[in-house]
């Protein structure tokens, strides 16, 4: 069974020729089949641990270890981890012109597959896809991300979580921006893929609304970058009722 | 990507993308048209037609100093049967037909030449092979002029292909007769220390259509300045470019499409890869519609992609309108980069770095390459711009 464990994880960022310390000691273990949320205020680091995971560039790990089943994720490239299971779904996803979304979706789904999709399922694949997200079959014919709506921006972040069936997937802040219809198609795909008990869920939010279409087993409270409160599904309800405010003064930043 | 549309003056992105000041098709030459290379005034710099230009990179081919050398290019014309070559001189009145050279380097061109070569396709004669001309450099200097005729109702497509090493200053002329069809697909794939100026002029006739299909990839700089002006009405032209800048590499491409008389058409489209530090491209579209043009349907439109930093575009499409009677008359200009986020995004869906450049480039030129309707070309461009992209990234 696959095993994401992040331990004692410590993230620093150049901002205004300064290192700023982001992600100050997170630990946690995402297994396959489970779902996480990560809820926290905004600045509290959130986005930042998403993005660390997936390794982009802007962030020096400075201290921990993040595994995948026991191999070293830190020393993947970005590419590697991606083929290695993990899958971030952003929260603004790039604009890539010149690119169409079927020739992307092939050539990511041939690069994490290791092997070409055979042509005839592809597109039996892709299309019954496209169809549970409600997404118009033109769509594929047009260059990734530009000119999308932000709700077509957060369905093909789906789509792609859909196709490329990872062991890890973290969802960073995916029903931002969303209306309800939008955000109950996009949480329908998510929870098609956590029904497959294949994948294990890290769902990064800073609204409960979500939580009422997708329901985590864990949820975790994130402040001053760590998390500073684990607990069930209950937890999302106190955060409900009482906010954050209860993290971010005193406590938490101790 | 951080994309920039802003018609009519230059495009730009953060720090590697200077806009130019705005100038008209009027003012931009700084001497009238003329063969005598003594009526040009060498050029210092900063003269609108010179100011992009590199001139201490030219081997003296603007200040008189280049001389022609014994080994300067070698020139093979593969002609299908029906097809005439001959080797003419200055007074032959085909030369100069199609336009007159507009710059010091184009009037040296003609000044310095031994033998025009004119390639004749009869009237009504249907070419169902290329005409293929190989230009190669020999390391030495030359000076050239080509004439290339069709009669009318002839078709051709021609090939010209230049490659080596040299410093080359020419004319290339094409003359369409009435209902003429010629494509011609001029290839710069020039070893790096090449230097090559060239004016082309096409007169198209009455009802004919022009395709002209640039693409450079080569040399040290590259000057091209295509020129289209039509017969009589009913012509039409497009122009398509394709170039890929790298480190060092200086790729010009001056376009003029004079609308001189009533109902013809014209299309545009030329897009360029940049990568590597110096890299630098410029791009001038001038499109003029005189008074008399009226019913003239035209667009022009230049887009970049700059992969890396370092690199530099100035783009300036221009559009010139002295009447209002026409069908359509448009123009665009864009440069962006493929930067970090996008690589991280394709990254992140398992796709190798290398593998994300070859997808966007790809997909960058894919709908220009289509559009050039000549299936060896296309797989020849194809695999060019992927050699292009291996020898960089790789």
């Amino acid at each position: 069974m696959a095993t994401l464990e992040i331990r004692d994880l410590h993230v620093t960022v150049e901002a205004d020729n300064a290192t700023k310390e982001i992600l100050k000691g997170v630990d946690l273990t995402v297994k396959q089949g489970e779902t996480h949320a990560i809820m926290g205020p905004n600045g509290s680091g959130k986005s930042t641990l998403a993005y660390s995971l997936a390794g982009h560039p802007k962030y020096t790990i400075t201290g921990g270890t993040v595994t995948l089943d026991g191999e070293d994720v830190l020393e993947m490239s970005v590419d590697e981890r991606a083929r290695a299971g993990l899958f971030l779904a952003m929260q603004y996803p790039v604009e890539v012109p010149g690119v169409s979304v079927s020739n992307f979706l092939r050539t990511s789904a041939t690069a994490t597959r290791g092997e070409a999709p055979k042509l005839r399922t592809w597109v039996k694949e892709v299309k019954e896809a496209m169809e549970r997200l409600n997404m118009d079959p033109a769509f594929a014919e047009r260059n990734v991300n530009e000119g999308f709506s932000g709700g077509e921006k957060k369905r093909h972040e789906i789509l792609q979580l859909e196709l490329l069936k990872p062991k890890v997937a973290i969802l960073d802040e995916t029903d931002s921006g969303l209306d309800v219809d939008a955000l109950r198609v996009v949480s329908e795909g998510v929870n098609r893929v956590r029904e497959t008990g294949e994948v294990g869920t890290l769902l990064i939010t800073h609204y409960t609304r979500i939580l009422r279409y997708i329901k985590p087993d864990h949820v975790h409270v994130f402040s001053g970058g760590r998390i500073v409160e684990s607990g069930g599904a209950e937890l999302a309800d106190k955060l409900e009722n009482e906010g954050y405010e209860a993290y971010t003064k005193g406590g938490a930043s101790a | 990507m951080a994309e920039a549309q802003n018609a009519p003056v230059g495009s730009t992105t953060t720090g590697s993308i200077a806009v130019a000041a705005e100038s008209t098709v009027a003012t931009r030459m700084s001497a009238p048209p003329s063969y005598d290379v003594a009526d040009f005034p060498v050029p210092h710099g900063r003269e609108e037609e010179w100011r992009f230009t590199p001139l201490e990179r030219l081997r003296g081919l603007h200040d008189g100093t280049a001389v022609a050398t014994g080994n300067g290019v070698k020139v093979d014309v593969q002609a299908p049967e029906g097809v005439t070559v001959e080797a003419v001189g200055r007074d032959d009145a085909r030369l100069g037909k199609a336009g007159i050279p507009v710059d010091r380097v184009a009037a040296q061109a003609y000044s310095a030449f031994e033998k025009a070569s004119v390639v004749t396709v009869p009237k009504e004669t249907v070419l169902t092979e290329p005409i293929r001309i190989a230009v190669h450099g020999e390391g030495g200097t030359a000076f050239g002029h080509q004439v290339i005729e069709l009669g009318p109702f002839a078709e051709a497509v021609v090939v010209i292909d230049h490659t080596g090493d040299a410093v080359l200053a020419a004319n290339v002329d094409y003359l369409l007769g009435d209902g003429a069809k010629l494509t011609v697909v001029s290839v710069q794939d020039w070893d790096d220390k090449a230097v090559h100026i060239a004016q082309h002029n096409a007169l198209v006739g009455r009802d004919a259509s022009f395709k002209s299909v640039v693409v450079t990839f080569g040399g040290d700089v590259v000057r091209l300045h295509p020129r289209v002006s039509y017969a009589g009405p009913g012509g039409e032209a497009e122009l398509f470019g394709l170039y890929f800048t790298d480190r060092s590499q200086h790729q010009e491409h001056r376009l003029l499409v004079d609308h001189n008389v009533p109902h013809c058409k014209s299309n545009v489209v030329y897009k360029g890869a940049l990568q590597g530090d110096d890299a630098h491209a410029v791009w001038i579209g001038d499109v003029l519609i005189e008074a008399a043009a009226e019913g003239t349907d035209t667009y022009e439109m230049n887009r970049n992609l700059v992969l890396t930093d370092g690199a530099r575009v100035d783009s300036v499409p221009n559009l010139e309108i002295e009447t209002g009677e026409i069908v359509g008359a448009g123009h665009a200009s864009a440069t962006g980069r493929f930067d970090d986020e996008q690589l991280f995004y394709l990254m992140a869906r398992g796709i190798p770095e290398y593998e994300a450049r070859r997808l966007v480039v790809r997909g960058f030129f894919a709908e220009l390459v289509q559009q050039i309707g000549l299936p060896d070309i296309e797989e020849r461009l194809i695999a060019k711009i992927e050699e292009e992209l291996e020898a960089s990234v790789g």
